[in-house]
C-alpha cells in the first residue's frame, strides 16, 4: 500500500517529505524510544510516534522507513521537517492517539 | 593548577526516589568522608534544596555546584548547573512553568520535601518531580545557556532516560558542555562507538540517592580553584584546565 492511500484513508495531514508519498508501506511500528526503533523497525514500516526531534528523520532514513506518523496533533520541529524533505520521507500527522491510529493502520494493512 | 575530585550528580531528600536520609548535613558528611572537593546537587526538575546544601557545605569547605536534573519532553535526563542563586532561581521559574500539574503519590514515588539545616521539613513539593517537563531537549539547552549555565546530558549510555535510549544517538549539533557516563561504561569503548564525540568532556558521577552511594563514581578536574568559572573553563578544555579522562 502506498503512503498516499494511507493519507487518504486515515485522513492524515502531510507536513513534509511529499516526494516520498509513493513509498510502499509494508507494515507499521509504534514506539517513542528511538533506540528501540533503531533496533527493531523494518524497512518499509510506517513509524507511529509522538517524538518530533530531528533524530527521528535520521533513524527513519537509516532504517529505510516509508513514513513517520505523528500522533495527538504533534507537529514536526522545523529541522525535522527540513530533513524529511531532504530525505523524501513524509512526516504525516493525526489528532488521534497512537493506540487508535495503530489499530486503524493495522486493519488496513491486514486486508 | 590542582586536581579536584567531583561527584556532580547527587540527589537529595527532595527527589521522590531520594532516600529521606539524604539531608544536606548527611550529604556533606558523606562527601567529606569520600574526600570529594566538589559535589553537584541535581534533584529531578527542582533546584529548591540547593541553598541549604550550599550553606552546610560552606561551613565544611566543600564546594557545591547547584542545579537540577531536568527531564526533557523526550524523557532525556540532563544536568544543568548555574553560577549563582539569581540564575538558579530564574531557572526554577522555567521548571515551575513547564512541569505538568500531576500530583505526587507519596505511597508510589516517595516524599518530595525540602529540609533546613536542622533537618526540619520546610516545604513539600506537591507536583510529581519525575514527570517530563513540556520543553524539548533543544529548548532546555537554550534556556540553560541563556542563563549562562552548563548543560550536561546525564548517564548517556544508560538504557533508560538517556539521550541515546530516547533519541537513538547523540545529535551531533547538540550544544552540550559535557556528557556524563555511568561508572560501568568504559570511556574508550564508548568513544569507539561514537567517534564524533572524541573531543567531548566526559564526566562520571554517582547519581546517588543514598548517602553511602555518594562518591561511588567521580570526575577528576584539573583547574586553579573550584569556582564555577574555572569549572566552565575545564569543560571547554581552556587555558590548561581540563576534565581528566579515565
Amino acid at each position: 500500500m502506498k503512503v498516499t492511500e494511507i493519507v487518504e484513508k486515515l485522513n492524515l495531514k502531510v507536513f513534509s517529505g511529499k516526494e516520498g508519498l509513493n513509498n510502499e508501506v509494508t507494515n507499521g511500528y509504534t514506539s517513542d524510544l528511538l533506540s528501540d526503533v533503531m533496533g527493531h523497525a523494518d524497512a518499509g514500516n510506517a513509524w507511529i510516534t509522538l517524538q518530533t526531534h530531528k533524530n527521528v528523520m535520521a533513524i527513519a532514513s537509516l532504517k529505510d522507513l516509508s513514513a513517520v506518523i505523528l500522533v495527538k496533533g504533534f507537529e514536526p520541529e522545523e529541522d525535522m521537517a527540513a530533513q524529511s524533505n531532504e530525505e523524501g520521507i513524509p512526516v504525516l500527522g493525526t489528532s488521534e492517539e497512537a493506540f487508535t491510529i495503530s489499530g486503524k493502520l493495522y486493519g488496513m494493512l491486514q486486508k | 593548577m590542582k586536581v579536584f575530585k567531583a561527584d556532580l550528580h547527587v540527589h537529595t531528600v527532595l527527589s521522590p526516589c531520594g532516600s529521606l536520609e539524604m539531608s544536606p548535613a548527611a550529604i556533606v558528611k558523606a562527601a567529606l568522608e569520600k574526600k570529594l572537593d566538589i559535589i553537584g546537587i541535581t534533584d529531578h526538575n527542582s533546584t529548591r534544596q540547593c541553598r541549604v546544601v550550599i550553606n552546610e557545605a560552606k561551613k565544611a569547605g566543600l564546594t557545591v555546584y547547584s542545579g537540577a536534573e531536568v527531564t526533557t519532553r523526550e524523557e532525556v535526563h540532563c544536568l544543568a548547573f548555574f553560577e549563582n542563586f539569581e540564575k538558579l532561581d530564574e531557572f526554577q521559574l522555567f521548571l515551575d512553568a513547564n512541569l505538568p500539574d500531576i500530583k505526587n503519590d507519596t505511597g508510589l514515588f516517595g516524599y518530595q520535601v525540602v529540609v533546613n539545616e536542622q533537618e526540619e521539613i520546610v516545604y513539600e513539593e506537591e507536583k510529581l518531580l519525575i514527570s517530563a517537563i513540556g520543553k524539548s531537549i533543544d529548548q532546555v539547552e537554550k534556556e540553560v545557556h541563556r542563563l549562562g549555565g552548563l548543560f550536561i546530558p546525564a548517564h548517556v549510555n544508560r538504557s533508560k532516560y538517556s539521550l541515546i535510549s530516547q533519541l537513538g544517538f547523540i545529535p551531533p549539533d547538540l550544544k552540550f558542555d559535557a556528557l556524563e557516563l555511568t561508572k560501568h561504561q568504559d570511556t574508550s569503548s564508548f568513544l569507539k562507538s561514537w567517534p564524533y564525540l572524541k573531543e567531548a568532556s566526559i564526566i562520571r558521577s554517582s547519581d546517588a540517592h543514598q548517602p553511602e552511594k555518594i562518591g561511588e563514581a567521580f570526575t577528576r578536574i584539573q583547574m586553579e580553584n573550584t569556582s564555577f568559572k574555572e569549572f566552565a573553563m575545564a569543560l571547554r578544555n581552556a587555558g590548561g584546565r581540563e576534565v581528566i579522562r579515565q
